[in-house]
């Protein structure tokens, strides 16, 4: 189970991004959160990690406050994150990163089991730098990869994971989140706007500015985003205040 | 040939108790302390015993020769002439590192002139690494690399120098013939109050040469690393050079790289950047499991290849 009661973010500019978030996610479960640019989405996903700290409120995962966790002890915990903007690094390779995720040395296969759910031969990639070489929809399922590769991950967050990647390989991702959410000990939420990702979602989370606005199962939500009337750049319409 | 001599070979080279396979001349302390030619490989001492001359015979293939130098003690002052002559068509690999220990107050240095003359459509993978030891005191090396190339003649010359090496001035001349190519990868880290310098300068006279040099380093501590490079175009040609540099603490590092276009079908590129490691990538590892020393030293190492 992960939790979240009231969770505020304020960024370093004093903009209040996040007001209070409050949800429940349990474990065998896919729940994708969506809404407008600039709702929240991608704090909510650095503030789960830790990448940002929160400023108020609570996070728990199986009862344990990750809130004074730092991102080291986090992942340790089975905090797993795919960055919406993956970063490049010069003379690190695919390998190596796919190495550090599963924590220990890996074999070539187990390469191979990884990269293909992203849709990448590691035959051509695994000895790569993940560097300016990739393009952006390569090193995007790269990062999916190194997600995929922890073993110990109890929450798996994955953001905008299908930005620049091909119909494709999306259906092959679409088949890695269902291969997890079956392992029923893993909490998986992706932050999304894509409509097969919130057809197949268990629960829907709609975020607008720094508040959750919408939540039920996907089955309920997703007719009301598919049909909600649009107001500015809300999707969700008339759930705006 | 002291243990301190053969733990430096080791450093710099792949040294085992059995010693190396092919011809190979191991320099220590000013002296020779072993040398072995092969049926392709000669190696011959410079009248004076002021370095060797290595005739490596045309078409040799697959073939690796030695040529270490170590200086194991404080107070030696080494300079040494190594000329390479290699024959049409071969393709060999040459290693060529050095290893520098004190114990004792005075310094120690040890300049090497290598020289390589590539005949045409020769292959040589030089390989060259670069350490200090020791609490003594200072530790140099100043290493001097002039290349001939001539028609289709190629050369990857991978360097790296990392940690214990007080001061360096690593100096790289060469001149491109006719489809003549010359790799250089350098990997250089400098630590406490070190102080290591690069200055290249490579002509292309050649039609369809190319030179392509990349160099990664790293500035540490009170550390000061000066980066030169000059890639001359004087023909049809193409050159690419590289300059990235990472700092850590309150290390410093210049970058003056320059391009000089002496023929309207030359192209040139540079690339430079310097700055501390990236604090995305630091996050990025650390989302991983990697604490952010670890993290840090992983990109650093991968940066320079160690």
């Amino acid at each position: 189970m992960f939790k979240l009661e009231n969770v505020k973010w304020t960024a370093e500019d004093g903009a209040e991004i996040l007001k209070g978030i409050d949800f429940e996610v349990e474990e065998g479960t896919l729940t994708v959160i969506t809404g407008p640019n600039g709702s929240g989405k991608t704090s909510l996903a650095k503030v789960i990690a830790g990448v940002e700290k929160i400023t108020e409120g609570s996070m728990k995962l199986d009862d344990v406050e990750l809130a004074d966790k730092d991102i080291t002890e986090r992942a340790k915990m089975g905090v797993a994150y795919a960055f919406q903007q993956p970063v490049r690094f010069k003379g690190i390779t695919v390998r190596d990163l796919i190495e550090l995720a599963d924590g220990s040395k890996v074999e070539e296969m187990d390469v191979c089991r990884i990269m293909n759910k992203v849709g990448l031969c590691t035959q051509d990639y695994i000895d790569r730098e993940v560097n300016d070489s990739l393009s952006g929809g390569e090193i995007k399922r790269i990062e999916i990869a190194t997600v995929l590769a922890r073993k110990d991950a109890k929450l798996l967050v994955f953001d905008e994971p299908e930005a620049g990647i091909d119909l494709w390989s999306f259906n092959g991702l679409v088949e890695a989140f269902e291969e997890l959410k079956s392992e029923k000990d893993k909490v998986l939420i992706v932050i999304s706007h894509q409509e097969r990702l919130l057809e197949i979602a268990d629960n829907i989370i709609v975020i607008d500015g720094g508040l959750v606005r919408q939540a039920g199962k996907g089955s309920e939500v997703l007719p009301t985003l598919m049909h909600g009337e649009v107001v500015g750049d809300c999707p969700v319409g008339k759930v705006r205040d | 040939m002291d243990k301190i001599t053969e733990s430096l070979l080791k450093l710099v080279s792949d040294w085992t108790e059995d010693g190396y396979k092919g011809a190979f001349n191991i320099r220590e302390n000013g002296g020779c302390a072993g040398r072995m030619s092969t049926d392709n490989i000669k190696i011959e001492p410079k009248e004076g015993g002021s370095g060797i001359d290595i005739y490596i015979a045309p078409g040799t293939k697959d073939e690796k020769v030695y040529i270490p130098a170590c200086i194991s003690k404080s107070g030696v002052d080494d300079l040494v002439y190594n000329d390479f002559h290699v024959g049409e068509d071969a393709d060999v690999t040459i290693v060529a590192g050095c290893g520098v220990h004190t114990d004792g107050e005075e310094e120690s240095s040890h300049n090497g002139i290598h020289r390589f003359f590539l005949e045409k459509n020769a292959k040589v993978r030089y390989e060259e690494k670069h350490v200090g030891t020791g609490e003594g005191g200072q530790r140099k090396i100043d290493p001097v690399t002039d290349v001939d190339l001539k028609e289709g003649a190629v050369l990857e010359m991978d360097t790296i120098q990392i940690g214990g090496v007080d001061h360096s001035v690593r100096t790289t001349r060469g001149k491109l013939g006719k489809d003549a190519k010359l790799y250089i990868r350098e990997s250089i880290m400098t630590d406490g109050n070190e102080y290591a310098k690069t200055d290249f300068d490579v002509v292309m006279e050649g039609e369809d040469s190319g030179v392509d040099l990349i160099s990664r380093s790293v500035a540490k501590d009170d550390s000061y690393q000066e980066y030169h490079s000059k890639i001359n175009g004087n023909a049809r040609c193409v050159g690419h050079s590289e300059c990235d540099a990472i700092l850590v603490g309150n290390g410093k590092v210049n970058a003056a790289p320059e391009l000089f276009a002496g023929d309207l079908d030359a192209s040139l590129i540079h690339e430079a950047a310097i700055g501390k490691v990236a604090g995305e990538q630091i996050l990025k590892l650390r989302t991983l499991g990697l604490t952010e020393e670890e993290a840090e030293q992983k990109i650093i190492n991968g940066f320079l290849g160690a």
